[in-house]
């Protein structure tokens, strides 16, 4: 049994924790695995390929009750749970957040110590991404707009993007109100556009950068470009991620020079 | 049915008289690496390559936005006006797969249950079906497991089944079959009897019974594996919405002041908010429920109600899931144990 | 292309009807007399009504098919669409989908007692069976309806319960639940559960339909297992949410069965062998 088994297996045998979520192998990919016993914990791996936020379950009630659980995550998933932490959407006496490093298996004990291992792992960018924002950049107004209406033409508004983003919680999204109508809820290029640019307004600041809301997209509609240019603009205007929640946040001395 | 041989190269001729015949023709493209089906106007650029489409192919009778009427507003009247007839398009499907085409019979069940639905019979009817055939398989298919196969030729006009790289035979099994084949006869001679088919086929091993499954669904109702199977799922619609057979949708209003239209769009039993009450009562609350509800729903209410099986086995939810709910897996599961 | 399933009729809007707070009735007619004449319906099927602009809501047919020339329906307004009705006044129009569902199976209640028990809003789908059996009241024996509502203010068709209370040949017992009864008021002060216990109809040839929210239901059933009421003898409506209305789009699923098409009207029989998931 691996060091990662053995130690999850033991904190569920001591009765520590309930619940343990990590990473198992799936169809072609590694997959979110639930462990209830020690003998489910023989399933765990962590590899570069586990890619699903797993932070995702831990605004589930359903999932976690008011058990303490443990959580063997990705760099994005312990960026996820600072982040959940500051929206007060988790209890961090119910969670123990873990992590694979090279060898070790990692223990967190604090948000001090999540916040130590995000400053010195963050992993390279997507250069794809990177490229992508480049051209779009360079496009004239007119030819972004159609762009974009093309990209996002094919949607199919399975909101996927917004069921693997772990900051997507609340429970009534804003597609989902009739009353007003906020948004068109069936696919057609305008209103497939708007819940695009909803969906990212209400990550500003917010969003850790996982991809996982491209990487859910069954479609592979180019959407990830979108959360990284926002996170690239957000930083440049008011500051990097850590200085405080762009939307809840208002400084006198906030540019508004987007405002023409 | 008529068996003919067409060379393999003479494919793309063949689909060249298809295109310049009808309004619409719909074929696999690629991009990047995935593939879906796209509006064709030239014989160039199908992709045959890929094992399936991310998509299926039902948005051509059932699709992703659709008008059910238009209505104006005038003082205290109202006016309200039918779809146009120029809506519904003669289509030919190009190289669809069989489980694409074995699809529509849950569809057209659903949609002509006592009440006849003509807006998707209309565009069904002119549709035509050329699949191919399955030479190869990849880890989410199980089109065997639930009663089709790679050379299943349910629901089909022609099959088309590459025998070799100079040979390819071509099933015309319907009058609509017959008009394809007609626009371009030259190209065909009889096929002897020494073709063989299945050799040229996928093997795909059935991974469980449709009767294992049904007897097991059938006391499985409270069992704890909806919980354990569904425990990862998000709860979003990309199963329901790749798949070629659901067809949960919703009814909305496209208002603009005075005047608008009535839609529907698609919708999935996996939204947390599908049975949810104006009063906040929700029916199914947890996704386990929800979970529950699409299995027994494609495996055995549908089976039970309509004799119409709810899969295809084609896999598209499992490929297009971002976490991996492989449904072949878990019926697997269901059908090996027994859950009271 | 043959008539669009989903296509509405147009109605005129006859009356409006102040039923209770937040609760109104509108009687309806069709605009197209053709259509009106041609329309039949049975007690127990429901509609989907349509203000354009907002878009439709499942509705019993409030009113019996013995009344012609219109159709009523009774609403709360609670979201998009039933605030779009509420907004309707006497001569505009609105859409009508309809008859929808299943039945109930009067033909097989003749000569027998019929208990009604209704709470609240749900009033309404009892009200469509209820004139049906008076206006052809002499092929069914006792008919007995226990109702209740909040409080007084919140009782709907007042001037049709006066009338069902003035009628020797039906006995009528409403309540209000504690709290809610006025200085004059005369009926029962109760839940409808308890208080149907307290009238104690005789359960012998007797059908028993109920129709309210799920609280009172789960305290009801009860109640009339208690007083010997057979299961097979026992109906509900229920109400479950809808779209299409005809089977096709999904949601109202419940096991097997989908509530707008074998139901909404269900034995005691049926609903036992449905999942719990309405």
């Amino acid at each position: 049994m691996s060091k990662l088994s053995e130690k999850t297996a033991a904190l569920l045998s001591e009765g520590t924790v309930k619940l343990i979520i990590g990473y198992e192998q799936g169809t072609e990919h590694p997959r979110p695995a639930f462990c209830h016993t020690p003998e489910d914990c023989e399933r765990l791996i962590f590899n570069d390929e586990c890619k699903n936020n797993l932070g995702v379950y831990l605004t589930k009630k359903e999932i976690i009750g008011e058990d303490k659980i443990a959580v063997v995550g990705n760099y994005f998933v312990i960026k996820t749970v600072i982040q959940l932490n500051r929206e007060n959407q988790i209890n961090l006496d119910n969670l123990v957040l873990m992590t694979v490093d090279g060898d070790e298996v990692v223990t967190f004990s604090s948000i001090d110590e999540m916040q130590q291992y995000v400053d010195t792992h963050e992993p390279a960018p997507n250069e794809k991404v990177l490229a992508a924002i480049e051209k779009i950049d360079k496009m004239s107004r007119e030819e972004r707009w159609a762009y974009w209406k093309n990209a996002l033409s094919t949607c199919v508004r399975c909101y996927a993007c917004r069921a693997a983003c772990p900051l997507c919680y609340c429970n009534r999204c804003i597609v989902e109100d009739n009353c007003p109508q906020w948004i068109e809820p069936w696919s057609a290029p305008l209103s497939n556009m708007e819940w695009q640019i909803n969906r990212i307004m209400h990550m500003s600041g917010r969003c850790v950068g996982c991809g996982e809301c491209a990487a859910a997209c069954p479609l592979d509609l180019p959407i990830g470009i979108l959360t990284k240019k926002m996170g690239i603009d957000i930083k440049q205007t008011f500051g990097g991620w850590k200085d405080g929640s762009v939307l809840s946040t208002y400084s006198i001395d906030d540019k508004e020079n987007f405002i023409k | 049915m008529e068996r003919l041989i067409i060379k393999s190269d003479n494919i793309g001729t063949w689909l060249a008289k298809i295109i310049d015949s009808v309004p619409r023709v719909l074929a696999p493209v690629k991009d990047g690496d995935k593939a879906e089906f796209k509006s064709i106007k030239s014989a160039d650029g199908v992709d045959y390559d890929s094992q399936t489409t991310i998509s299926s192919v039902k948005a051509a009778a059932f699709p992703r936005t659709e008008t059910l009427f238009a209505y104006e507003k005038e003082g205290m009247e109202t006016k309200l006006y039918n779809v146009a007839e120029d809506n519904f398009v003669e289509t030919v499907i190009w190289r669809a797969r069989p489980c694409d085409a074995v699809g529509f019979k849950p569809l057209t069940s659903i949609f002509n249950w006592d009440y006849k639905d003509e807006l998707y019979n209309q565009r069904y009817d002119k549709i035509a079906i050329v699949t191919f055939a399955c030479t190869s398989a990849d880890k989410c298919c199980f089109c065997t497991s639930v009663g089709g196969g790679p050379g299943n030729t349910e629901g089909s006009d022609i099959q088309v089944t590459m025998i070799d790289k100079e040979k390819t035979l071509v099933e015309v099994l319907t009058d609509k079959g017959e008009k394809l084949v007609a626009l371009a006869k030259d190209l065909f001679t009889a096929a002897e009897d020494s073709i063989d088919k299945e050799k040229a086929l996928a093997d795909i091993p059935a991974k469980f019974t449709k009767e294992q499954i049904h007897e097991n669904l059938a006391k499985a109702f409270d069992s704890p594996v909806w919980k354990a199977q569904s425990e990862r799922c998000l709860g979003c619609g990309a199963c329901a919405f790749v798949c070629p057979t659901c067809a949960c949708f919703d009814i909305q209003e496209d208002a603009h002041g005075n005047h608008g239209r009535r839609v529907r769009c698609w919708d999935s039993c996996g939204f947390s908010l599908f049975t949810q009450h104006t009063s906040g009562h929700n029916p199914r609350p947890t996704q386990a429920t929800r979970w529950r509800q699409r299995i027994m729903h494609k495996f055995s209410y549908m089976p039970d109600r309509l004799n119409v099986y709810g899969c295809t086995g084609c896999g598209r939810c499992s490929r297009a899931c971002p976490v991996d709910m492989n449904i072949a897996e878990h019926l697997t599961s269901i059908a090996n144990s027994s859950h009271e | 292309m043959s008539r669009n399933i989903y296509m509405p009729y147009i109605m005129v809007v006859d009356k409006v009807i102040d039923e209770a707070p937040g609760v109104k009735t509108l009687r309806l007619r069709f605009e197209n007399e053709e259509e009106g004449n041609a329309f039949e319906f049975k007690a127990g099927n429901f509609a989907e009504y349509s203000a354009f602009g907002e878009g439709e809501c499942t509705f019993c047919i409030a009113s019996a098919p013995t009344r012609k020339g219109y159709v009523e329906c009774t609403f709360r307004k609670a979201g998009r669409v039933t605030s779009g009705l509420d907004r309707l006044e006497e001569g505009m129009t609105m859409g009508f989908r309809a008859p929808l569902g299943n039945a109930f199976p009067i033909e097989e209640w003749k000569g027998k007692n019929l208990v009604f028990v209704a709470g609240g809003i749900a009033l309404p789908p009892m009200r469509a069976v209820i004139d049906n059996v008076l206006d052809r009241r002499d092929e069914f024996g006792d008919v007995t309806i226990v109702y209740g509502a909040k409080t007084v203010n919140d009782l709907v068709y007042k001037d049709e319960l006066k009338e069902w209370d003035e009628r020797p040949d039906v006995t009528l017992v409403q309540t209000v639940d504690p709290g809610g009864e006025t200085p004059d008021w005369k009926g029962e002060v109760g839940f409808v559960p308890s208080v149907l216990e307290k009238a104690d109809p005789k359960s012998d040839n007797t059908v028993a339909i109920v129709c309210g929210p799920p609280i009172m239901i789960k305290f009801t059933f009860p109640v009339l297992e208690k007083l010997g009421f057979k299961d097979e003898n026992t109906f509900t409506t229920l109400e479950n949410r809808m779209k299409c209305g005809i089977g096709k789009c999904g949601r109202c699923n419940v096991g097997p069965m989908f509530v707008c098409k074998d139901g909404p009207v269900f034995s005691k029989v049926q609903l036992n062998a449905l999942p719990p998931e309405f």
